[in-house]
């Protein structure tokens, strides 16, 4: 567990208590001994080295962190990681295999819905969750399923159009 | 920034949650959507030796109508299990306005109305609605269960009447007596802000004329204002241009804004006046839909 208590600079001395923490996350079953005060955006990027979650305001208000809590998006920086215990957790390393792009990541790109990037994993997952549930949403949907999330580059123009060239492709795909 | 240590416990029971705030003697912290919680550990305005984070709880997270019409709402029931809620539209329509209004989404899938209550921000948007439509919070503790009503709830500033080893285990909403309507306006800069101004207003009618109502303000003062004389001017009245323009008036004098970066005290007794004149406006009037 390298590098886990990176964010905290400190080792827990040998009398703090630590709890065994199982995650399912991406699919893939993982554990790990944590200190309560350890935030879920912290062991996903220290402890299990997923560092496309990132931790951008770090205080409740940019959604740079969200990750999908059994579905939903949540900010993984306002929540314990003993909290996720027993949990799903889906991270943008989850949306699709290594070599190849889910519809959403290719809309991003067809639509140049990123510049610096920063922001662009927890816009993925608001919007995942968002097309799970609603596969043909209105321009005035995504901007409201988005609506937790900041960007500083892009104005959302291109963010909105890219989930929606994503809602089109899933559906084509659904329907073939 | 993460926050100091704190012992963690997640009980299963609500005994054992209550003999956890017994042990911790008000050093202890109850943890259930964490939305304010933690932020506040993080930036160490809390420091608690003991965290009983209640969400392992069975049978909390439900929102329900009773057959006598009292609406009650358990302390794990998310915000957006409310904007989802197809009994409130028509059951409790100022709950119903106010549910997608609250933070942002993320926040609203982990954050809870009883939680809010709990936190007690004077910005905070649900302590003004349960004002509005009278309700109480439901305490459990080693010596059972008491109802709490709002404005007693609420003792100060980011303070509860809640005893160190109390749980607020339930928001209850009386039945209204006569046909509901309302709703809840809320000014900010962007998403996820804390309110300038919010507005709450509840309404119970009988053959057009007001039987019950409740105005409560958000953002305008030290704590949530309840602006009862601007509601008890509804009272024995249908809804007209006339009483509406007194409600709002009154509304706007029981305000205490004051001038800061969102805005001048001038503007948002004006915006108070505002929304207490649109929500009601719109009651009146609903197929013209109040914008």
């Amino acid at each position: 567990m390298t590098g886990l208590y990176e964010e905290i600079r400190e080792e827990p001395a040998a009398d703090v208590p630590v709890r065994r923490v199982s995650i399912t996350v991406n699919g893939a079953k993982r554990t790990a001994d944590v200190e309560p005060r350890l935030l879920l955006a912290h062991l996903l990027r220290q402890g299990f080295t997923l560092t496309g979650t990132h931790v951008g305001c770090d205080t409740t208000n940019c959604g740079a962190c969200t990750v999908l809590l059994d579905g939903q998006p949540v900010k993984s920086c306002t929540m314990l990681a003993v909290q996720a215990d027993g949990h799903e957790v889906t991270t943008v390393e989850g949306l699709a295999g290594p070599s190849e792009l889910h519809p959403i990541q290719e809309g991003f790109s067809d639509e140049h819905g990123l510049q610096c990037g920063f922001c662009t994993p927890g816009m993925m997952l608001a919007a995942k969750a968002l097309l799970e549930t609603n596969p043909d949403p209105t321009e005035d949907e995504v901007r409201w399923a988005l609506s937790g999330n900041l960007c500083r580059c892009t104005g959302y123009q291109n963010i909105v159009k890219s989930i929606l060239w994503a809602a089109r492709k899933l559906q084509s795909q659904a329907g073939t | 920034m993460y926050p100091s240590r704190f012992r963690y416990e997640s009980p299963r029971s609500i005994d054992e949650a209550i003999a956890l705030l017994q042990e911790g003697g008000g050093e202890a912290k109850v943890l259930a959507g964490g939305q304010s919680l933690v932020p506040l550990l993080k930036l160490r305005f809390a420091a608690p030796e003991l965290l009983v984070d209640i969400n392992d709880l069975p049978g909390l997270g439900y929102h329900t109508v009773d057959p006598d019409g009292t609406t009650r709402i358990g302390a794990l029931c998310r915000h957006a299990d409310l904007e989802r809620s197809t009994v409130l539209p028509t059951r409790q329509p100022t709950m119903a306005a106010a549910a997608p209004l609250v933070a942002d989404p993320m926040v609203r899938n982990r954050g809870t109305l009883v939680g809010s209550l709990c936190h007690a921000d004077p910005q905070g948007d649900w302590a003004s609605v349960v004002t509005a439509l009278g309700g109480h919070v439901v305490a459990q503790g080693a010596g059972g269960r008491r109802s709490i009503p709002m404005a007693q709830f609420v003792t100060g500033p980011f303070q509860n009447a809640l005893g160190y080893d109390e749980i607020a285990v339930e928001a209850v909403i009386p039945a209204p007596h006569g046909k509901p309507a309302g709703g809840y306006l809320k000014l900010e800069r962007r998403v996820g802000d804390f309110a300038t101004v919010a507005v709450a207003v509840a309404v119970e009618r009988s053959h057009s004329v007001v039987t019950r109502a409740g105005i409560a303000l958000t953002g305008v003062g030290g704590a949530t204002i309840n602006a009862v004389e601007a509601a008890q001017a509804l009272v024995g009245h249908p809804l007209t241009a006339r009483t509406i323009g007194d409600a709002a008036d009154l509304a706007a004098r029981a305000a205490q804004p004051r001038t800061d970066h969102r805005g001048s005290a001038e503007y948002k007794r004006q915006v108070v006046r505002t929304f207490v004149k649109r929500i009601l406006t719109g009651v009146n009037e609903p197929t013209r839909k109040a914008a």
